[in-house]
């Protein structure tokens, strides 16, 4: 197998080329769509019930899931299947996101990965250094929450720390709240100022032009094993 | 119901009166309601009252918590013996106020002291519970300094629980509340001073107006004084604004040897944070994050594929020749 040391396109099982016209690519297979959208639905719903609990000015969310006090109880449950969703998830796509050389030059001329100039950056493999900084953000916030989360989970753990931890656990939480939104927000914004991005995670395929442009490198790698196996 | 309204109290020994009356204070006298941005304004400023309790006349009988429990209709059970005298062994959503015990030594004199303290809601002035609380109108203040739990506003969160410096509120595993002393508000409303109070055989709960009980704390003061606890003081951290629950200590100097009495309480340094700073600055960052994008995505230029990029894609899955790779400073090694 080719994919279990890290090549420099990170391509992974499943991802395949088909010849057009159009050319598509297969970029994320059905169980990974599916664990994406339940780690989203379960983000978005933390979102409304967390910042129902943050802020009174938005205690009113409470009334989408049948009053405070079930969303008390539904916002750390939530928690836990968003845990479980995204960590499945994390397994299916860490290797690609490992960090490379090339990650640091495309950093380095963030300019023109904004400006959309892309013929000024490195051929870049499955994912780009912003997404791989999306990915180990949303991993290493997603501990803390889920660790701080469990610490002020009144109904469960409420009496299995001293208060000055809990404390220091509830600010942790809301701290790393505000950062994950952040992080939520411009996942979403990427996907979306990225014309063609989203359909990677509904139909699970993009457009030849679209590996071509952003993941040029994964797409010479996949379109060289094709040549290599054409069977499939 | 009879129109006359109950006086307010200034003292627990009073008897009840016969016939009902109508409450002499309510939802128009709260001067704090949480998670609420415009504070409710009261049309008129009630005396504060409060509760004394003198250490130093406590005898441990426990007729305060017999009280409590017979007033507030609660059931803390029976208990285990572990041989302690607390009992039960901390406060609980069914019981709101607990006879701590502590036997020390006091080095100056190698006599052995059992320091009594009747442990339960301090009632701040300036409520920790009250600023954590994310339920609005669940914990109300009023004007007389009473801060009470609205047991149908409340979500059962625990941030009370993490809000309040002296460690008192409970939240049921039963109906996910909380649950702290009320300082009897519904006694106070009609004229009755505190259950425990009341009850207290040797009147080392007295209750009144906070003057009169702080009059009545300077007495006591100089009563020990003169027995010789040169440090007898009266209990009303200052750090949450004074409190309307208030000790006779008769070493005032070291609360803590009260079964860990603070001796300077104030709302944690992380709770005043996390509600004042991380919600304010989270609050602009998130929605800073979030105009931003939109902003940008109306004005700004969004990246989109062009008809360039399909052909060289089709040209190279075709086998057909496309622009090479560019000269890379070292190749990926890692390949296999």
């Amino acid at each position: 197998m080719s994919q279990d040391v890290i090549p420099a396109g990170s391509a992974q099982p499943g991802d395949a080329v088909h010849p057009g016209p159009p050319v598509t690519v297969n970029r994320y297979g059905p169980l990974q769509r599916l664990n994406h959208w339940i780690t989203a639905s379960s983000l978005i719903l933390l979102l409304l019930s967390g910042m129902a609990l943050f802020t009174p000015e938005l205690f009113f969310l409470t009334g989408l899931f049948g009053g405070g006090q079930n969303t008390r109880t539904f916002h750390p449950w939530i928690g836990v299947i968003l845990f479980f969703s995204f960590f499945i998830f994390f397994f299916q796509l860490w290797k690609a996101n490992l960090p490379e050389r090339t990650d640091w030059i495309w950093l380095t001329r963030i300019k023109d990965v904004v400006g959309g100039h892309e013929e000024n950056l490195p051929e870049l493999g499955k994912y780009n250094a912003g997404q791989k900084f999306i990915f180990w953000g949303m991993t290493g916030l997603i501990l803390v929450l889920i660790a701080s989360g469990l610490l002020i989970w009144d109904q469960y753990f409420g009496e299995a720390t001293s208060i000055l931890i809990r404390r220091i656990a509830v600010l942790t939480h809301a701290i790393a709240a505000v950062l994950i939104i952040c992080m939520f927000i411009l996942h979403v914004y990427a996907g979306i100022w990225t014309r063609g991005t989203l359909r990677a995670m509904t139909r699970g395929t993009v457009t030849g032009g679209w590996a071509w442009r952003h993941h040029r490198k994964w797409l010479r790698q996949l379109a060289g094993r094709r040549k290599v196996d054409p069977a499939e | 119901m009879s129109g006359t309204m109950a006086e307010q109290p200034r003292t627990a020994v009073s008897n009840p009166p016969v016939r009902a009356l109508a409450a002499n204070f309510g939802e128009q006298d709260m001067m704090r309601r949480s998670a609420t941005r415009s504070e409710p304004v009261p049309t008129r400023q009630l005396t504060p009252v409060a509760k004394l309790i003198d250490v130093s006349k406590c005898i441990g009988c426990k007729a305060c918590q017999s009280a409590c429990i017979e007033w507030n209709d609660t059931d803390p059970g029976v208990g285990v013996n572990v041989g302690v005298y607390e009992n039960p062994h901390d406060l609980t959503d069914q019981m709101y106020t607990l006879m701590r015990f502590t036997e020390w030594v006091n080095p100056e004199t190698s006599n052995l002291e059992w320091l009594i303290r009747k442990d339960g809601c301090m009632h701040c002035a300036d409520p920790g519970c009250l600023k954590a609380c994310p339920a609005p109108g669940a914990i109300v203040q009023y004007t007389n300094g009473i801060v009470d739990f609205i047991h149908e506003n409340c979500i059962g969160c625990g941030y009370c629980v993490k809000g309040c410096p002296f460690n008192i509120p409970r939240i049921s595993q039963t109906d996910h509340r909380a649950y702290k002393c009320t300082l009897c508000s519904d006694r106070v409303a009609v004229g009755q001073g505190p259950a425990c109070a009341k009850a207290c055989p040797t009147q080392a709960i007295v209750f009144g107006t906070k003057e009169d009980m702080k009059k009545h704390a300077a007495e006591r003061i100089t009563d020990l004084k003169s027995r010789g606890f040169a440090n007898a003081g009266l209990y009303d951290p200052p750090g949450v604004g004074g409190t309307h629950v208030m000790y006779v200590l008769h070493h005032a100097d070291k609360p803590n040897i009260y079964s860990d009495l603070p001796d300077n309480p104030r709302i944690s340094p992380l709770v005043e944070t996390w509600k004042g700073m991380t919600k304010y600055v989270g609050l602009a960052v998130m929605g800073f994050a979030a105009v931003g994008s939109i902003v940008h995505g109306i004005f700004g230029r969004a990246n989109r594929v062009a008809r360039e990029d399909e052909e060289n894609a089709e040209k190279l899955v075709e086998g057909r020749p496309v622009p090479p790779p560019p000269e890379e400073p070292a190749p990926e090694t890692r390949a296999g």
